[in-house]
């Protein structure tokens, strides 16, 4: 009797947790598009891309027309919780049954490079605009994946030339002691050696550790001209705040930021990191376009945020996406879906202008910030200027050096 | 300037204060956990959270309510121990009797709901707090700048952790905890309201949790999840220390500081790892730690 | 000061046969239940859990027979993982030496880790554990061959013995189920056998084993190596099923959400940590569309359950109907 209330229980429970699986696929060929997105909205990168990045999409469906002409778009979000085994399971789940036939954001390399594995297995496609591993237009490019937004090559390169080229010749590293922090340096120091600068050293920073104080120490003795934090999130806002503290810019050095988002700099406020660098392919006051879509995106969201330029890139990357199917028809065809993508020009309200490269690399300018001081500052998220622009040709990864497959060389 | 192993010994001293003072953070937050284990038997997994949100009463006081820095001081940790309180009156106390796991799956528990709130209504990159007006600037001693907030915070901690000592074994208040803890029957036979001692115990400890959350405030980013890894680390700092022991967790706390610091100059790539290998040498040779009475 | 979970309550001295066959059932209950599952739910769902399930019965055996509640568990689980990971992708191994190499891993790091934590007892016990994961943690972030925050990605799942193409799902889940019962069913023949008897004896009362004669520490770390085996063997498994292998495996929230399984399941049943797991994993899966609150549910279910729920979900049953599942 035991036995059979134990069955049923599990029965009960295997059913529960299975719940909504059964949902047909077969009605996916009429003029319906379905839209996932994957995210960190519980951890450490919330801000960064999150709940926003969910609007930013429900902002380009609305933006793209499309529902106006008969389509009908579906969007479908979720908190991968950093897992990359959470994040293919969804991925996984989604496309069997029917949810998704786009993946949009996927914060964190690891959810990345598992959802493009599966994506390109299941030839779905993946517009990759949060997660920051070269490799993805590298050695795991694929012909389902775009990426976006940005990577570790193209912030290293570009903050490293413009700065250098500035007259910023002589730098020092503070690097998070991880593969991730290491590339940043070490595709910095090839950019600014190129162009006649010098590094004169380098402190590394173990993970998660709040204090800096002892690798800022070591910045300050050593008399760099320009100090670069090869490092991201909580680590980079630590480490700001404490150069502040100790007195680095007043000495007449020059922080750069190698990865930076404009939430970071809300979140330490501008006394802390006034005369910053740091490089955005999106800034909100950058034009009347992208003011335009920063002030509607800002009255849908929590405080009243501007988007960081991951969630532009999930914009940008939607609208076009949805360009291409509308001219290709009702299709889940993902690889010809990607190659609509990559021979038509994309243009948007936030990301303006550009095209994509046969690696699945995403071309655009990318721009040199400089954090503003507080009395510059005139109204809220009044928080940098633009110092340089670099073209996508110059900051990006040439296709030359590219490790990916997919180029013809 | 004398070289020693490839570093001068200016850098050297520079380096040693520097960790100093993050090892007065450590002994603060191990304190707190010292006091709470030796009265209530509970590792307070929660501490890190109770920490950060020491962290986000200042910034709250300072941003709402426009109280500063030095009301801070002494507002925020009263406010989060009576927090902790009315935890400990609620939960905590119906843990009694119960394995001392139990306490700390619930603190843990406790801590993921904290830092989740904390999460959804501040987001995840947290908020500005600054340097005390009183306290800008710096000094130069030569071989290094030092902030004033950082000198301040070395003197100021140490001065609670010695104050607290002072307390808890030289006075007459210490002496009735000690003995609740030793046998609480006894000690209730003598008209002494121990479970009242119990929350007060628990509110003081949490207090010093949010206290170094206050101190942080102004140098590391104010944020929900600012005390999630830290906790760790000062676990291992306490589990060095002796579980339970006063003095031990704040010589501990200090000196492993230090060795962090030496570590960061030496051999970088250990400077995560360095405070658990101790722990580790520590427990063969004492498995009940270096202060600690029986494992 | 070892008695850990309020188990059920001791059966009468002529019991024992009754007590395991009762669990027994439950086994082949459950295996039937799995068996037919694939007909309701997603099979790389049902894999994945499968993998943690395991994960949780081994750290119950440790915990809910043993009386050592582990905080650092998943630096076996992760350990392994990554093991296996880069045998299969780097060495090209076929998938069950893959998954033999990363259990074998894992008990090595049981025997290194065990012969530092056992001496301490309680809550130290728990601490020590915590720390040395933390210390496997950071070495497997630093480490050139975990590839940091990328991970081991795109691991072959290849073919089990030359023959069994796993690439297929519902395939992978029969062979998961098969390693999962036989991982499940190796608790079950340590926990009745005389070496489990003195375990229990052991949690019950340590000083009453010692004045018997019985070398405790020999016992508990016998346990835990086993324990981090069977560990290993989940994680392992984890790596071909999921083809990955990343510091989330290996991070301790992980250990935390282990115990939360167990615990929602029951410490100290048999089939109560499988329940634990697939609880947690679909709710991770499946309330993740709501988003921000994944973190704040996870630490309220611990919360609830340390205060009114202590058997766990199975726990309970099984002390309703005083019988041992």
């Amino acid at each position: 009797m035991m036995k059979r209330s134990l069955a049923g229980a599990a029965c009960g429970l295997m059913l529960a947790s299975a719940g909504s699986l059964f949902v047909s696929a077969a009605l996916a060929q009429e003029k319906t598009i379905k839209v996932g997105v994957l995210t960190d909205m519980s951890g450490p990168y919330g801000d960064v891309g999150g709940a926003g990045s969910t609007v930013a999409a429900q902002m380009a469906i609305e933006d793209s027309g499309m529902l106006a002409k008969g389509w009908k778009i579906d969007l479908i979000s979720a908190d991968h919780q950093n897992k990359a085994d959470v994040g293919s399971n969804l991925a996984r789940e989604w496309i069997d049954q029917g949810k998704a036939d786009v993946f949009l954001d996927l914060l964190t390399s690891s959810v990345a490079l598992a959802v493009n594995q599966i994506v390109k297995e299941k030839n779905k496609v993946a517009l990759i605009s949060g997660a920051a591993s070269s490799d993805l237009t590298g050695k795991a490019c694929s012909p389902n994946s775009i990426h976006w937004t940005y990577d570790t090559f193209s912030q290293a390169n570009s903050t490293g030339k413009a700065i250098t080229k500035a007259g910023g010749d002589s730098w020092f590293f503070v690097t998070a002691d991880y593969a991730f922090g290491k590339a940043l340096e070490r595709d910095t120091t090839t950019v600014v050696t190129a162009n006649g600068g010098k590094v004169i050293g380098n402190a590394m920073a173990p993970l998660n550790n709040a204090d800096f104080s002892s690798q800022l120490l070591q910045a300050q003795s050593s008399k760099a001209k320009v100090v670069g934090l090869a490092n991201a999130g909580a680590d980079t806002a630590n480490s700001i705040k404490q150069a502040a503290e100790f007195g680095l810019t007043q000495g007449g050095q020059k922080l750069a930021a190698l990865l930076m988002f404009i939430t970071d700099v809300n979140a330490l406020g501008l006394p802390a990191a006034q005369g910053l660098e740091f490089t955005e392919s999106f800034y909100w006051d950058l034009n009347d376009k992208t003011r335009d879509f920063a002030n509607r995106y800002s009255k849908r969201v929590k405080n009243g945020a501007m988007p960081t330029m991951v969630q532009a890139g999930v914009y940008s990357s939607l609208i076009h996406y949805l360009k291409a199917v509308e001219s290709l028809g009702p299709t889940t065809d993902g690889a010809a879906i990607v190659s609509t993508m990559k021979a038509m020009p994309t243009d948007d309200e936030a990301m303006g202008a550009g095209y994509i490269r046969q690696d699945g690399r995403k071309i655009h300018p990318v721009y040199l910030l400089q954090v503003k001081k507080p009395s510059e500052s005139k109204y809220p998220w009044d928080y940098a200027s633009v110092v340089a622009t670099i073209p996508g040709e110059e900051a990006f990864r040439p296709l030359a050096q590219s490790e990916c497959p997919l180029v013809t060389k | 300037m004398i070289p020693l192993l490839g570093i001068t010994t200016q850098a050297l001293f520079a380096q040693l204060l520097v960790g100093l003072i993050n090892g007065a953070f450590y002994a603060l937050l191990s304190l707190g956990l010292a006091v709470i284990f030796g009265m209530l038997n509970i590792v307070n997994f929660a501490h890190g959270a109770l920490y950060m949100m020491g962290a986000f009463f200042a910034w709250f006081l300072l941003n709402a309510l426009h109280i500063g820095y030095w009301p801070a001081l002494v507002l925020a940790p009263l406010g989060v121990a009576i927090f902790g309180m009315i935890v400990e009156r609620t939960m905590l106390t119906r843990l009694q009797g119960l394995d001392h796991i139990y306490g700390l799956l619930l603190t843990f528990g406790l801590a993921l709901i904290i830092q989740g709130l904390f999460q959804n209504y501040f987001g995840s990159s947290g908020q500005p707090y600054p340097v005390p007006e009183l306290l800008k600037g710096g000094a130069n001693l030569g071989f290094m700048y030092l902030p004033n907030y950082r000198a301040w915070t070395i003197v100021f901690s140490l001065a609670v952790c010695l104050l607290t000592w002072f307390a808890i074994e030289k006075t007459r208040l210490g002496a009735v905890l000690r003995a609740a803890t030793e046998n609480p029957q006894l000690t209730r036979a003598f008209g002494v309201n121990v479970p009242r001692l119990i929350t007060l115990t628990y509110g003081f400890g949490v207090g010093l949790a949010a206290l170094a959350g206050v101190l942080a405030a102004p140098i590391y980013q104010v944020r929900p999840l600012m005390g999630a890894d830290l906790i760790v680390v000062v676990f291992a700092v306490v589990v060095i220390g002796g579980m339970g022991s006063i003095m031990g967790s704040i010589v501990t706390g200090f000196a492993l500081g230090l060795i962090e610091g030496l570590t960061k100059v030496f051999y970088p790539q250990a400077a995560n790892t360095v405070v658990f290998v101790v722990m580790a040498l520590v427990l063969l040779v004492k498995p009940a730690g270096l202060f600690g009475r029986k494992a | 000061m070892t008695d850990i979970a309020p188990h059920a309550p001791a059966p009468p001295a002529s019991a024992p046969a009754a007590k395991s066959s009762t669990e027994l059932l439950a086994i082949a209950g459950l295996a039937l239940v799995l068996a037919a599952a694939p007909l309701a739910a997603y099979p790389f769902f049902l894999a994945q859990a499968l993998c943690l399930a395991l994960f949780a019965c081994a750290f119950n055996l440790l915990v809910g027979y043993g009386g050592l509640l582990s905080f650092g568990h998943a630096m076996f689980y992760g350990s392994a993982s990554y093991l296996a990971a880069h045998a299969a992708k780097v060495w090209g191994l076929p998938p069950e030496a893959a998954i033999l190499a990363g259990t074998l891993g894992a008990g090595l790091l049981g025997l290194a880790s065990g012969a530092l934590s056992i001496r301490s007892q309680g809550i130290y016990f728990s601490m020590i554990t915590l720390a040395l994961a933390q210390l496997v943690y950071f070495i497997a972030l630093q480490s050139p061959y975990t590839h940091g925050e990328d991970g081991v990605q795109a691991v072959p799942r290849g073919k089990l013995f030359g023959l069994i193409d796993l690439s297929n799902d519902v395939t992978l889940y029969y062979v998961v189920l098969a390693i999962f019962l036989f991982g499940l069913f190796s608790i079950y023949r340590i926990v009745h056998s005389p070496f489990g008897t003195v375990l229990k004896a052991i949690r019950e009362n340590e000083t009453r084993a010692i004045s018997l004669g019985y070398r405790v520490d020999q016992y508990k770390r016998a346990a835990f190596v086993l324990s981090a085996t069977l560990a290993g063997l989940a994680g392992a498994t984890k790596a071909i099923v999921a083809q990955s292998a990343t510091l989330t495996d290996v991070h301790w929230t992980t250990s935390g959400e282990v115990i939360l399984m167990t615990l929602v399941g029951g410490m100290g049943t048999m089939v109560g940590p499988v329940f634990g797991a697939f609880v947690i994993l679909a709710m991770q899966n499946y309330l993740s569309t709501f988003g921000q609150w994944v973190m704040v549910i996870q630490g309220a279910i611990f919360v609830v359950s340390v205060l009114s729920f202590r058997r766990g979900l199975i726990g309970e049953i099984a002390n309703r109907f005083k019988i041992s599942l």
